[in-house]
């Protein structure tokens, strides 16, 4: 195995933990607070959120692709399928946008408070959240200069597989967010 | 080596494993529409969720076609650092105790 590879999984470790200790200090925050809101209600505010996870699971599967085909040489290939993941991230971090825009300005949620209880709501959400969307913005920028240079026959497969574990690192990370963030608050 | 790993897996296998981490991803929503005990949808999405980041380890990562000894060097520690991270659980119980 290459050292970038070794390298890219060593990082993706470390950030895992940069993520499980952001969700365990929202898990200690909501066991230690007994009326923690639970704001989103199944439609739309799931519903949304359900379409995201999809536009990024699914461009995972056209980073695989991506992935396979830069192994098979075939440049023109990866290069399509890697912007297709592209804009996948971007329609993900587009949804996610309006999303927290809509938070903001319509039901009036800020870092430190909102109208439905507990303050650290609004500071745990958009502060897992705000790293995740981060991850997936810069993720877009990274593989643009994948596809860019490996387009041109500069890169080769293993640097596209490499950026690629970061892509299905960010969609796992998504796994867990989805679930504790959103399926756990919901507003009957 | 990537060679090697390209020769494994096909368009199929990665498209059923697609289809299974949606599949899994309606369950979850599904379980949260039903309105389960919250306690026991925590246990529920927890599980599917390890399944699911599994499922895009091996597959989508690639980590099935390495060679083991990298998921021995990275699954145990990321495991092992996790599980410390709960000693902080007890004390989030003693402040909403002390809050009661």
């Amino acid at each position: 195995m290459g050292s970038k590879k070794l390298g890219m999984w060593l990082f993706i470790i470390s950030d895992a933990l940069t993520f499980t200790a952001l969700l365990m200090a929202y898990s200690y925050s909501r066991i230690s607070n007994p009326n923690w809101p639970t704001p989103f209600p199944i439609y739309p505010a799931v519903v949304f959120s359900t379409t995201m996870t999809i536009v990024l699971l699914g461009s995972s599967l056209t980073m695989v692709m991506g992935v396979a085909a830069a192994h098979r040489n075939d440049r023109s290939a990866a290069v399509k399928w890697i912007l297709a993941t592209m804009a996948g991230g971007a329609i993900f971090c587009a949804l996610h946008i309006y999303e927290w825009m809509h938070l903001i300005h319509e039901e009036h949620v800020t870092l430190f408070s909102n109208p439905w209880g507990v303050p650290l709501f609004g500071a745990t959400f958009f502060g897992i959240t705000g790293l995740h969307m981060t991850h997936v913005s810069l993720g877009v920028l990274y593989l643009g200069v994948i596809a860019f240079a490996f387009g041109r026959g500069k890169f080769s497969a293993e640097d596209v597989e490499v950026s690629g574990l970061y892509w299905h690192f960010v969609d796992l990370v998504w796994m867990f967010v989805f679930p504790m963030i959103y399926l756990m608050s919901v507003k009957y | 080596m990537s060679e090697h790993t390209a020769n494994h897996a096909t368009s199929r296998t990665f498209l059923l494993v697609w289809i299974g981490l949606v599949a899994l991803t309606m369950i979850e929503v599904w379980l949260a529409y039903i309105r389960l005990d919250l306690r026991l949808m925590l246990i529920l999405l927890l599980g599917l969720s390890v399944c699911k980041a599994g499922m895009i380890m091996s597959f989508f990562m690639h980590l099935k076609y390495e060679k083991f000894s990298l998921t021995l060097l990275l699954v145990p520690a990321l495991v092992v650092c996790i599980c410390l991270m709960a000693i902080f659980f007890p004390d989030g119980i003693r402040a909403l105790q002390m809050r009661n």
